[in-house]
């Protein structure tokens, strides 16, 4: 495979809007129900029915256009349409999936990421649109019949579809993590992947550069962030193969197997759907007024660039760790929850521990920030030890693994261990310079050779007194002692 | 504009319609005379005329989010050719 090709990819991002009733009925949305408990006359098309729309859902796709445009209301459409997408399929028993087209309830928006390779970018949306989900079939077998289970048939979707603004699979990740971000700041989704609460399709092409967008293919319903960089990484590379090879990419829509990490068609374009929309004669037009967004802007939380803007602006942060401090709501409060307890002028430190340390145990042991065994008043109130001395910054880390392993319970928590291990930093005078006359009698030729001028004896010197103080001894006296009795 | 019989076949296999031969070609003379008549009313001038999602000119109305239905799968099984666990069957599809 050759350089110099461009991968072009935008996202279809469905979410499952957090509502407790569905988007045209009044069934629960609660999942993991016994099959077919929580569909109504509604969302199994019995004759006769009709929808009537969620106001949950509208406020939610609201909440969205508007936390994705800097809470400003000029991306969303003060009146759109409801319409029908007709196709046959048994999980979908009207014959036609309630959705929106020519006048989506969001058009435009913007969501920030950082790349890898091009620093921090800009998404945009080209827009977002309310529908309702299908049911789910069940394959396995019934006699060589398929089970059907209508209790996800009308739960609230918001489709959102990106403008083809990413150039790697590393970028199309980063989007898909902000805009999951995005959706449980402002709560209109639980993000849960596993569940389905968050699918992404994503279209793939490849073009040399400066040349005009190739052919795409759509690689359908990625469930996690692993599948969807492992499913663009092996599409781009077939289709640039592909081309190398001299064929020509054909517009189709494909599966992506993570067993095999490939690709595979699941159909052409010559079978695509014809869908068929229309107005859904069902539905009047849903109209949003200016009050309605002036109260849903009212009650929305910082979003995450303004967020990253104060931090760097009040706290002197760099825009990489604001990045980082941001990636979900629960961060963004330990941090500041921390900053509260220290003071502004510890947030460059709050942020580097919680970047350093914490990001690594959380990893290590595939946590996220809400279920991290150190609270955020935990690891407060170790640094208040680093910072009146109490504790060494090495030692602190032992402190923090054992908080981390539950060593001590409560707010006190690094004091308990800290005296509990004897781990605190020795500030006395006299029982450092003890240690250092000591050291300097057993040393007699590291003394001799920095007094002939070798500077890296002193610090083999330091080293010597800071493991006989069994790394207590308070580092900025053990160096002011030292160069006093070398002098 | 006028619909071919091919086009008269394919729209009656999106809508899952079987049609005979003879049957399509009823269809597509009963389609092209609509089609006709759509052709006249193209010929009305309606630049700059919103177009009309809903014959009525009210607003949607909406419900609050709150779970109204109770569990009746029961009763609605009750018309249903088979089931088991609580499953509708159907024959097979794969897609």
């Amino acid at each position: 495979m050759s350089a110099n090709w461009e991968i072009v990819i935008g996202l279809e991002t469905h979410v499952q809007l957090s509502t407790d009733s569905k988007i045209f009925s009044g069934s629960s949305t609660a999942f993991g129900a016994a099959p077919n408990t929580q569909a109504s006359a509604v969302d199994i098309a019995l004759p006769g029915v009709l929808p009537v729309a969620n106001r949950g859902a509208v406020e939610r796709a609201i909440r969205f256009g508007l936390g994705v445009n800097g809470g400003l209301a000029d991306n969303i459409n003060r009146r759109s349409e409801f319409a029908r997408k007709n196709y046959f399929y048994p999980d979908l028993p009207k014959g036609y999936q309630i959705s929106q087209l020519d006048l989506p309830i969001v058009n435009g928006g913007e969501i920030a990421i950082v790349s890898p390779t091009r620093g921090e970018i800009k998404v945009r949306l080209t827009r977002a649109h309310l529908e309702e989900d299908a049911g789910k079939s069940l394959h396995e077998d019934f006699h060589g019949m398929s089970g059907i289970d209508l209790n996800r048939a009308g739960t609230p979707l918001l489709e959102i579809v990106s403008e083809p603004d990413m150039r790697s699979a590393e970028e199309a990740v980063a989007y898909a993590r902000a805009l999951h971000a995005m959706v449980r700041w402002i709560g209109i989704c639980d993000g849960n992947m596993q569940e389905g609460s968050f699918r992404c399709d994503a279209n793939v092409s490849v073009r040399r550069p400066g040349e005009a967008l190739g052919t795409r293919r759509e690689v359908k319903n990625l469930n996690s962030f692993r599948f969807l960089q492992q499913a663009i990484e092996y599409e781009a590379r077939w289709q640039i193969e592909t081309l190398e090879d001299g064929g020509r990419i054909q517009q189709a829509t494909v599966l992506f197997d993570p067993d095999s990490g490939k690709t595979r068609v699941m159909r052409s374009k010559e079978d695509a759907h014809d869908y068929r929309y229309f107005p859904d004669p069902d539905l009047l037009p849903l109209v949003v007024d200016e009050a309605w967004l002036d109260r849903v802007r009212g009650e929305l939380p910082e979003l995450p660039q303004q967020k990253r803007d104060r931090y760097v602006s009040a706290y002197a942060l760099s825009s990489a760790d604001a990045v980082a401090l941001t990636q979900s709501r629960e961060t963004a409060e330990y941090f500041e929850d921390m900053v509260d307890v220290l003071g502004d002028d510890a947030a460059k430190t709050v942020a580097n521990w919680m970047m350093g340390e914490l990001a690594a145990a959380l990893n290590r042991d595939n946590l996220d920030i809400p279920r991290s065994p150190v609270t955020s008043r935990q690891l407060a109130g170790l640094l208040r030890r680093i910072r009146d001395n109490t504790v060494s910054g090495k030692l602190a880390k032992d402190v923090f693994d054992a908080m981390w392993q539950g060593d001590a319970r409560g707010e006190d928590a690094a004091d308990l261990i800290i005296e509990k291990r004897g781990l605190k930093q020795i500030s006395d005078v006299g029982a450092i310079e003890t240690i250092v006359d000591q050291v300097l009698a057993a040393n007699s030729k590291s003394v001799e050779e920095f007094r002939a001028g070798k500077d890296k004896a002193f610090n083999a010197l330091v080293g010597q007194v800071m493991k006989a103080s069994k790394g207590k001894a308070n580092p900025a006296q053990v160096n002011e002692i030292l160069r006093r009795k070398l002098s | 504009m006028s619909l071919s019989i091919e086009e008269v076949h394919r729209i009656a296999l999106l809508a899952r319609i079987e049609v005979s031969d003879a049957e399509a070609l009823a269809a597509q003379r009963q389609l092209n005379e609509i089609f006709s008549l759509i052709g006249e009313m193209q010929a009305v001038d309606t630049e700059g005329i919103q177009p009309m999602a809903h014959a009525q000119s009210a607003l949607l109305r909406l419900r609050d989010d709150v779970v109204t239905e109770v569990d009746q799968h029961a009763l609605f099984q009750s018309i249903a050719p088979q089931v088991e666990g609580g499953l509708y069957l159907v024959p097979k599809v794969i897609e």
